[in-house]
């Protein structure tokens, strides 16, 4: 066969997948079929701020972002640059306000729902919880409609291999711990190794113990202290609050 | 062998490890009028030399001459000073630090007073036992292209007469003086343009060093090497995956076994009475599509037994036929004599990144017992040969398929332990998943070739453990649980104790009898090199890393 037959052949037989096609493939699980955010970062913006040039998001498509839940993927030049391109895309269109009344949503977070005494804006607020400061930039308003009536329910995930530092999805993991003299802790891990934790008490005092040190030491994966504001606020009320959580982009 | 003296005592003495730019100034000496005694100490160690018969003895504790310790891969220490007594008051005496990012992996080898360690990349350093400072310090510079799958790192040096050996990422073998760090011979042991490169610690056995290579995931041909110590001329090489018309060829579809890896990346053991030298073999390549490969393999994930003179293979053992999960069989191969049901036997040790524990007769390769030491799915046990029976469909797959052991495997590259005491066999374990996955490769020279990747599963937090097990029924005797999976070997001593590190920075002694916890001291960073021991001035050190940091600990 002549090489130029041969190498047309031979591209055409391992030409790269669509860039769409790896994306709903690697990346809609966590950021939505539509890249508009689920449990992962909403993609459909103009700016990625971990990605302002194709580089860069070739590197976190790569290697994933250390200390979140984003992991990475081996790909091939000619994948990643078709994944690239797509994901640029996303970003094209305008971003959809979502609808409801975002002042009113704010009183609501600070007031009625009292979400701040567990999650800061902008220095704001409790430590309990994430810190929500750009939530807007991270997540759907779908997702956040979610996690607020089912908390639990798409809690962030973890894909990291090394946990030798406790990743942010992990970090708000449930403890109760008992004391050798009978006091029960229950509050948030902040770390942990073979021989020591420390964690966070839901009155946001800090504890570190030697496991040896405690009688009982209890890790409730997959509980969120969080409370199902389903009932507690009404439907105007939910849609009020997501459109201030999707306002909250960052500076 | 059996006629040679006892290392004279005075070359331990501590002045015996000056140099002459070390020697202090007479002006500023405070032993100023032992002067002259100190230049006749040094002349002493200048003219000192660790001859093959001083590592094949086996008889200085206080000495660390070759990487697992002795050529039986026992990483045992006979040192018994610091005990389940007094092991709880061990305190750092010195650090040293590199001036790399890089895993710091290597194993020092103690001599006569002086301390011989690699950094990373592919650096060495001799450092004064009594302070950690620098005697010398050799840096090389690697060229930008290197390929290092898996980190740009270097698990130690091998010490022959007056001779220090380094393997390189550029994937050279190089000599350096051991009293000057200055370079005697550098000798090309493959192109790294080609994806090899070196990370092993050589390994000095009479007349000869051996070292192996890395490259796995970059299509290479695998092979293990002998030069000779004084020239950097090589011997023989083997290559782990035979060629045209060499037995075990037919293990392989059409050219496959031109990329075939089985690379030899982690210091084999050695059997003189045998001549034997073992040593295992790593993945096949591409990592995760076996039907580019079809069958078995060879020598892929095996051990093998070759004859130390001529290269030439006595016998090999394949643990994963036909690998797709990247279960290189780097393992140090652990000798144990003792009888084997009622039987006394020379038998070889195994616990495996694929999940289960081996014991082979070393001299014939014959397989004896094995049996799951760590979490697996993917067989169902091994046949009477040591063959594994397969859980069907367990390959890689386009959408994934989740995995035990994960792509790390049960254990991985650093180093198990036996103790002559308890006759246990001890393994830091790691208890992880992953998805694999599958993919279609390209060859093309020098490049990544793994035909898939892998990813970690959410919501399983790996862990990992130390485990002691008896190595002729492969039961566990016990068991301490790591909060997650390590990457750090474990050393066993006469003092009753087992020594090993966490992901977390923890570096802690456990009771080698019942693996209580009797010390653990929070060092900041991940240990990722194998504990070693030795004795300075009639104290016991026990050396250990952390991040970049080379601790070692003594009794205050």
């Amino acid at each position: 066969m002549r090489p130029a037959l041969w190498i047309l052949l031979a591209s055409s037989l391992y030409a790269a997948p669509t860039g769409e096609a790896l994306f709903q493939t690697n990346c809609a699980p966590c950021h939505g079929p539509k890249g508009d955010g689920g449990k992962g970062s909403n993609l459909a913006v103009r700016r990625l701020p971990r990605a302002p040039n194709d580089a860069a998001l070739a590197n976190i498509i790569g290697t994933g972002i250390p200390g979140t839940q984003m992991p990475g993927t081996r790909m091939t030049a000619a994948e990643s640059a078709n994944l690239i391109a797509f994901v640029r895309g996303l970003g094209r269109t305008a971003p959809t306000q979502p609808p409801g009344d975002r002042a009113n949503g704010e009183k609501i977070f600070w007031s009625k729902g009292n979400c701040g005494s567990c999650h800061t804006v902008a220095a704001r607020g409790g430590r309990l919880g994430p810190d929500l400061t750009t939530i807007g930039e991270k997540r759907s308003p779908s997702n956040l409609r979610t996690s607020l009536l089912d908390p639990q329910a798409e809690v962030p995930e973890n894909f990291a291999f090394y946990r030798k530092v406790i990743y942010a999805p992990d970090n708000y993991l449930r403890i109760r711990a008992v004391t050798a003299d009978g006091k029960q802790i229950t509050g948030t891990r902040i770390d942990e190794d073979t021989f020591t934790i420390q964690l966070r008490d839901d009155a946001d005092k800090i504890y570190s113990f030697r496991k040896s040190e405690l009688r009982e030491l209890h890790e409730d994966w997959g509980k969120s202290p969080m409370p199902s504001f389903r009932g507690l606020l009404s439907d105007s009320e939910l849609t009020d609050v997501v459109a201030y959580l999707s306002s909250l982009q960052g500076t | 062998m059996s006629g040679r003296a006892p290392h004279p005592p005075s070359l331990r003495n501590p002045f015996a490890i000056s140099t002459p730019n070390h020697i202090p100034k007479p002006s500023r000496d405070s032993h100023g009028a032992a002067f002259p005694s100190l230049l006749a100490l040094a002349a002493l160690t200048l003219s000192a030399q660790v001859p093959y018969e001083r590592i094949a003895a086996a008889t200085e504790p206080g000495n660390w001459l070759t990487y697992s310790g002795t050529y039986e891969g026992h990483r045992y220490s006979p040192l018994k000073q610091i005990d389940r007594t007094n092991v709880a008051h061990l305190k750092p005496a010195w650090m040293y630090q590199t001036n790399d990012l890089n895993p710091f992996e290597t194993t020092p080898l103690v001599a006569d007073g002086v301390m011989y360690i690699s950094e990373p990349p592919s650096n060495a350093a001799a450092l004064d036992l009594r302070t950690g400072r620098p005697l010398w310090t050799f840096r090389r510079t690697i060229p930008s292209d290197v390929r290092a799958c898996c980190g740009q790192v270097n698990r130690g040096v091998a010490l022959l007469n007056d001779t220090v050996y380094l393997g390189t990422l550029d994937a050279h073998l190089i000599a350096l003086d051991a009293k000057t760090g200055h370079l005697l011979w550098d000798t090309t042991v493959a192109d790294y343009k080609q994806g090899y490169s070196i990370t092993v610690a050589p390994l000095a056995l009479k007349d000869r060093i051996v070292v192996g290579m890395a490259g796995g995931e970059y299509g290479v041909r695998g092979f293990l090497d002998s030069y000779e110590p004084k020239s950097g001329a090589r011997q023989w090489r083997f290559y782990t995956v035979p060629g045209p018309g060499e037995p075990g060829h037919e293990t392989w579809k059409g050219d496959s076994w031109k990329q075939g890896s089985a690379a030899t990346w982690v210091t084999g053991s050695y059997d003189p009475a045998l001549n034997l030298l073992y040593w295992g073999t790593g993945n096949p390549g591409p990592d995760y599509d076996g039907d580019v490969r079809h069958g078995d393999d060879l020598y892929a994930d095996s051990i093998l037994a070759l004859d130390a003179s001529t290269g030439k293979l006595k016998w090999h053992f394949q643990f994963t036929p036909g690998d797709v999960h990247d279960w290189d069989s780097t393992h140090t191969p652990v000798l144990i004599d003792a009888n084997f049901r009622g039987t006394p036997r020379k038998m070889l040790a195994v616990a495996n990144r694929n999940g289960f524990f081996y014991l082979l007769d070393r001299q014939s390769g014959q397989f004896l017992q094995g049996k799951a030491y760590g979490k697996e799915i993917w067989a169902k046990g091994l046949d009477d040969r040591g063959r594994p029976i397969l859980v069907p469909n367990m390959e890689p797959t386009p959408q994934g398929l989740q995995m035990y052991p994960g792509v790390h495997g049960a254990t991985n590259w650093f180093a198990p332990s036996y103790s002559p005491d308890t006759h246990l066999f001890y393994v830091a374990t790691r208890e992880e998943t992953t998805t694999y996955y599958r993919a279609t490769a390209d060859y093309t020279e020098g490049n990544l070739y793994t035909a898939g990747g892998n990813k970690g599963v959410p919501g399983i937090e790996p862990s990992g453990s130390i485990q002691a097990l008896d190595p002729l029924t492969g039961d566990q005797r016990w068991s301490f649980a790591l909060h997650s999976p390590p990457w750090t070997g474990v050393l066993s001593t006469a003092g009753g104790l087992v020594f090993g590190g966490t992901s977390e920075g923890n570096l802690f002694a456990l009771d080698a009898s019942t693996g209580k916890p009797l010390w653990d001291f929070q060092a900041g960073a991940t240990a990722f090199s194998n504990p070693m021991s030795y004795e300075f001035e009639g104290k016991q050190f026990i050396v250990m890393t952390s991040g970049h940091t080379l601790i070692t600990f003594g009794l205050q």
